[in-house]
């Protein structure tokens, strides 16, 4: 049971020393062979992604890029992509639908980029497209949320078969600090959002986002980083054997569901 | 530089900003007398204004009006029926004073929530029509905002009918956490299969779209209306000026902004939007009816 607070768990994922999709991916898959581009506009370095091999077993990997360093941020625009990023996300996604691949997402952004080209771009519409589309595929999806799942720049990789999160990333409707901002006109009371906006693995499990929590080691991912990829392999292989149990008319009905079900009200 | 300090440099970037925009709101103005234009500033006698279906007649700017006058001046008369009207929030993050906040609303506003849905006929044609008001904390997207609009689309789909959907939003409702963001998922999950199914959606973006509303189901319309001059996009103003440390262009993120752009079809003006509507229904094979039947025919 992780007994940090959101708080700590925050100042966990920005551990300058957090592992990232550049450390996971040759630890998780074999034979990585990046696919580039949207087709449409350009190449978002925000967002790998490309064919593996997962036990032997091909897979399209589909991640967002932090970088571990400010040269590797600034390639990577600190992991918050811009329309095209998504649209070669939805590429990758048509693509692999097209040979029966599953899909592999790795969830880490603090958000999609907020500026002009973006909007130019048409940031909202590459963001709904792909959950308009992603739901319908049919082919599984796995969505693992390593740190920051920030916004609808996280779920346009995230409307999914499964959802799982390392036990201290964060999963939110808007960064605590945005939160923080928007509802209380001051950015600094941040870490009193993180508290308040349950954000955590645990919470989102209560919630029905997250399906499972993916142990990291003690101090968090960055002490040992071969044992969080194993832990998350582990699960990969689990969750693939499971959902691709399933026959496609089965998988998008439990997918519809999985999303359909969520919503307090009352009437 | 660290991340931190870069967040740092946006910030204090934000107190040099002037906001020059605001400048004017020294001036004081009666406020149910007159009304000022939020896009040119001119000041028209509110009563001309209403006349005029609250367009600015100086520059067309369509400002933001009630579900119950957008119902009126959209749907034939007594055909609306509404769905799903008692449906109210929870509080799934104990926001603190959310439930008090709602009440109120709920008293000012008229509504239950910030989006009415229900079936209607326009010029005879029957459609599903889902309309956002503003007024409701900014027509954010939550729980039921998420479910009714979740429900219209699988009423259409069930029913072989169109869905017409007026968006007005400040985006997901951050008091509602995750949850709320869970709801563009839902609702683009819905519009999927209504899609699917081979019916029409049809997007009317009204003042102002924005956020997690245009970066879900706003956005995915077989047809995509604006009304002049509203604000449409992603990120905010501020936000994006913060980033790029310059001044945006006064048409950034207006519904001109975005057809130019590609990413509306049409801007038509609220005095056409009736015919614009009935002709594009006529137009998709979808058959005038007489009488409107009741909501389980």
């Amino acid at each position: 049971m992780n007994t940090l607070t959101a708080t700590e768990r925050l100042e966990t994922i920005r551990h300058k020393n957090r592992p990232t999709v550049m450390d996971y991916i040759p630890a998780i898959f074999t034979d990585f062979m990046e696919m580039h581009g949207d087709r449409h506009y350009s190449d978002d370095n925000a967002i790998i992604g490309g064919i593996a091999e997962l036990a032997g077993v091909p897979v399209t990997v589909i991640a967002q890029v932090k970088g571990r360093n400010l040269d590797e941020n600034k390639k990577s625009n600190f992991s918050m992509p811009h329309p095209e990023g998504y649209r070669k996300a939805l590429r990758l996604v048509k693509q692999a639908e097209k040979f029966h691949r599953p899909v592999i997402c790795l969830v880490d952004t603090p958000g999609a980029f907020c500026g002009i080209e973006a909007e130019k771009r048409g940031q909202g519409e590459a963001i709904a497209r792909n959950l308009m589309e992603f739901m319908l595929v049919k082919t599984p999806i796995i969505s693992v949320v390593l740190g920051e799942g920030g916004s609808g720049g996280a779920l346009a990789l995230a409307v999914c078969d499964e959802l799982a999160m390392l036990e201290n990333a964060l999963y939110s409707v808007i960064s605590p600090r945005g939160f923080a901002s928007i509802l209380w006109k001051d950015a600094s009371r941040e870490m009193e959002a993180a508290e308040l906006m349950k954000i955590t693995a645990e919470d989102l499990v209560k919630f029905g986002v997250c399906e499972k929590i993916i142990e990291e080691p003690t101090g968090g991912a960055h002490t040992d980083m071969e044992y969080t990829a194993m832990n998350i392999s582990d699960y990969l292989k689990d969750a693939l054997a499971r959902i691709t149990q399933y026959d496609t008319d089965t998988l998008l009905e439990k997918r519809y569901e999985k999303f359909r079900k969520i919503g307090m009200f009352n009437e | 530089m660290a991340l931190e300090d870069l967040f740092k440099v946006v910030k204090d970037r934000f107190k040099e900003d002037k906001k020059p925009e605001k400048k004017e709101e020294g001036i004081e103005i009666p406020k149910n007398l007159l009304f000022k234009c939020p896009r040119c500033g001119t000041v028209v006698y509110s009563e001309e204004f209403e006349k005029n279906k609250k367009v600015c007649p100086s520059c067309n700017y369509h400002a933001r009006i009630n579900h119950r006058d957008r119902l009126e001046i959209t749907v034939d008369k007594g055909s609306f029926e509404e769905f799903d009207a008692g449906m109210t929030s929870l509080n799934p993050i104990d926001f603190p004073d959310y439930e008090e906040k709602i009440a109120e609303l709920q008293e000012k506003c008229g509504m239950k929530e910030a989006v009415v849905t229900g079936l209607c006929t326009i010029r005879g044609y029957k459609a599903v029509i889902g309309i956002m008001d503003s007024s409701f904390m900014m027509a954010s997207m939550g729980s039921v905002v998420g479910e009714k609009i979740t429900r219209a689309f699988e009423y259409g789909t069930k029913h072989k009918l169109p869905v017409i959907m007026f968006t007005a939003s400040g985006g997901a409702r951050m008091q509602e956490g995750i949850i709320s963001l869970m709801q563009m998922a839902k609702t683009s999950g819905a519009i999927a299969k209504h899609n699917e199914a081979g019916q029409l959606y049809i997007t009317v973006m009204t003042d102002p779209t924005t956020g997690g509303v245009t970066a879900s189901f706003a956005s995915l319309g077989d047809v995509i209306i604006a009304e002049p001059k509203v604000l449409i996009g992603f990120a905010g103003r501020r936000v994006i000026q913060g980033t790029i440390r310059q001044q945006l262009p006064d048409d950034f993120q207006s519904a001109e902004f975005m057809l130019e752009n590609g990413f509306v079809d049409m801007i038509v003006e609220r005095k056409q939007m009736r015919s614009t509507l009935s002709r594009l229904l006529k137009m998709h094979n979808y058959k005038k009816t007489e009488t409107l039947p009741g909501k389980d025919s």
